[in-house]
């Protein structure tokens, strides 16, 4: 453990502000509260947003989880790991059930969350509205408005070009029928996790000094229409070829030999557990 | 294949860093903080500018470990200020008390104090200095024991010298300027907000990469902006720095001297025409103001002219845009996002890819639509 710094790098009053911030993001449901996003010693577009939050609220007894792209260990998480347990000594696990604190880039774990876990997604772009508004003078309006027109504009001639909603991970959602807030880019798939959520979902934008919150049991519904509803990426008829899971976020893979196209569980340590549980019951 | 997980990122990145190290160290040979302070006056001045930290030694300390990339000296100082509790703010700080080393007007000759060049690379020739190459520091002691016996006799006294605007203020010149004794907003302590204040713009400027302000800068006076500035004044010294006693606040005379900086101060001069009664117009000149940390003197001419430019917002250019700039120019901001371009980004992709294959399916479709109809 490094003791040239504060108990995880931040000095108190830092945290606190920090903590300030997160609080009012979750009295306002989808709301982005600007806070003083400090420097960290990652990089800006790092998940420097989801760091900083990790560290203003982890304490002594926590066990943390990062994961990056639904892995534990992909090279950022481990090295967000590594620095939030060099400056606290906390615990860390890979075991989704077991963290008190999950920090994630661009990933909701499968296995549902439980209400003593906190999740914290990374975000690059925490403005919805980005894509067609540049200014934040403008957007701060139109969300004071609930001038939502935009967004539903942006996929209605998203359909008009290509036949359906082409957005990717990212998707807008509208948070407790008041702010549509981005996601942050978890995929599609994981939109619907969000909603009546039993865990707190935080959400920090470091370079972009943005807080929100989704509070536990809160409405989050991604925006559709009714003739084109909303729709998760399709894994229909694909499994996990290592435990055989379906209705999972699967990873494409190409087999080197044979060019053959295959799937595999996104979440790593979902996948580990499920092949762990099958174990016992001879199959291999 | 490039999607399969990154596995083993705990040992990849273990190695990763000693390979780092060895790339420093690989010559055999390393360079000593107190050299780099010594010799790498510019490096230095411009990281402490651009982390807004002032402090030599850990600027040279990062140069050291950042093996001299300003990019990533700056993120290591910034990173560290974060850790760094906030306990005085210091008192306010009058220019007219530098310590002036050099101190120069391109709009008027005559200035009372004289134009004194002090250090400056401006005239010199850019020609590479062989002699260098085998320079000693016997040799270099030498010279500054004939120089210090040459330029210094007896006591260096404090050279304080007013301000050339002041001096055209009095000859009704240039409007007078109230001094705004606001609590300044701290950028560092509170998010941006737009429309910003001048004390938020100012701090933004003045910690921003040289490049970037230096860049936007020359846009605006090559044609992308719409301001013709002249240097009223430019100087470039010490400034002492004070905080007040703990119980006695606002007391000149108890008020403790924490220490000195050395800055580049820059007035700027815009020529406008004003409107006044009758439609009659006249000519005015408005201010533009640079001050950053250390020598930093294209920094500080640039700040000055984008001061102006977002006292006069116009959305004919980006320059005058004040989300424009100061959300673009940040060091740490700027090289942190695009450089996290190369994290994995497979989740993302997959989710792309499911929609282009979407969109792909239902054009097969439509297509088949339309050919049975014509058929």
């Amino acid at each position: 453990m490094n003791t040239a710094y504060n108990f995880a790098f931040f000095d108190e009053g830092s945290k606190r502000e920090i903590r300030r911030a997160t609080l009012k993001a979750i009295a306002i449901p989808g709301y982005q509260v600007p806070f003083a996003s400090r420097e960290m010693p990652i990089g800006r577009g790092w998940g420097t947003g989801g760091l900083q939050l990790t560290l203003s609220l982890i304490g002594k007894n926590d066990v943390l989880k990062v994961i990056d792209q639904g892995s534990d260990e992909s090279v950022n998480a481990v090295n967000i790991k590594k620095l939030v347990s060099d400056t606290t000594g906390v615990a860390t696990t890979d075991h989704t059930t077991e963290a008190t604190l999950i920090q994630s880039r661009h990933r909701i774990p499968e296995v549902p969350l439980k209400k003593n876990q906190i999740l914290i997604l990374q975000v690059p772009l925490p403005e919805p509205l980005r894509y067609y508004e540049p200014s934040e003078s403008e957007t701060k309006k139109l969300h004071a408005e609930k001038e939502y027109s935009g967004a539903w504009l942006m996929l209605f001639e998203q359909i008009m070009k290509y036949g359906s909603m082409t957005t990717g991970a990212d998707h807008p959602v509208l948070v407790h029928d008041r702010y549509v807030m981005a996601p942050s880019p978890i995929p599609r798939f994981d939109n619907p996790k969000m909603h009546e959520s039993e865990a707190l979902i935080l959400l920090g934008a470091g370079r972009e000094k943005k807080v929100y919150a989704v509070p536990p049991y809160t409405k989050v519904v991604s925006l559709d229409f009714e003739d084109y509803p909303f729709e998760p990426e399709s894994f229909l008829d694909k499994h996990c070829r290592l435990c055989g899971s379906t209705g999972v976020f699967l990873d494409e893979l190409v087999d080197e030999g044979t060019n053959e196209t295959f799937y595999q569980c996104n979440d790593t340590s979902y996948c580990i557990e499920t092949l762990n549980e099958v174990e016992p019951f001879g199959v291999k | 294949m490039g999607y399969i997980a990154v596995k083993g990122g705990t040992h990849a990145i273990e190695e990763s860093i000693k390979r780092l190290k060895y790339e420093r160290i690989h010559h055999g040979q390393t360079i000593e903080v107190e050299r780099i302070k010594a010799g790498m006056r510019g490096l230095v001045d411009q990281v402490m500018s651009e982390s807004s930290l002032y402090n030599e030694t850990l600027a040279a300390l990062a140069i050291k470990q950042a093996e001299g990339n300003p990019e990533e000296a700056v993120f290591l100082l910034r990173a560290y200020r974060s850790t760094v509790p906030r306990k005085h703010y210091s008192k306010v700080i009058e220019t007219e008390q530098m310590n002036v080393e050099r101190r120069i007007s391109a709009s008027f000759k005559d200035i009372p104090g004289g134009q004194i060049l002090g250090a400056t690379t401006d005239y010199t020739h850019r020609l590479l200095d062989f002699t260098l190459m085998d320079e000693t520091d016997v040799a270099v002691q030498e010279w500054l024991h004939y120089y210090q016996k040459e330029s210094f006799q007896g006591d260096e006294e404090q050279l304080t010298l007013p301000k050339v605007l002041d001096y055209l203020r009095k000859e009704g010149l240039i409007p007078p300027c109230e001094n705004n004794n606001m609590e300044p907003d701290d950028v560092t302590r509170e998010s941006l907000d737009f429309p910003s204040s001048r004390s938020q713009r100012l701090q933004i400027l003045t910690r921003g990469e040289t490049g970037a302000v230096t860049s936007l800068a020359y846009a605006v006076i090559r044609g992308y902006g719409a301001l013709h500035p002249t240097v009223g004044e430019l100087r470039v010294g010490t400034l002492p720095v004070t905080i007040d006693h703990p119980t006695d606040a606002g007391d000149e005379d108890d008020a403790y001297y924490i220490g000195e900086v050395k800055v580049t101060e820059v007035e700027m001069l815009m020529p406008v025409t004003v409107e006044k009664e009758y439609g009659k117009k006249e000519m005015e000149f408005e201010i533009g103001y640079g001050l950053v940390f250390g020598q930093n003197e294209t920094k500080a001419i640039s700040m000055g002219i984008l001061d102006n430019c977002l006292e006069h917002p116009t959305p004919d250019f980006p320059s005058h845009n004040e989300e424009f700039v100061l959300y673009h120019i940040d060091s740490v901001e700027s090289t942190g996002f695009i450089s996290h371009l190369k994290m994995p980004h497979y989740v993302t992709f997959q989710s792309k890819l499911d929609s282009v294959r979407k969109t792909k399916k239902e054009g097969t479709k439509n297509e088949e639509g339309q050919e049975v109809k014509s058929g």
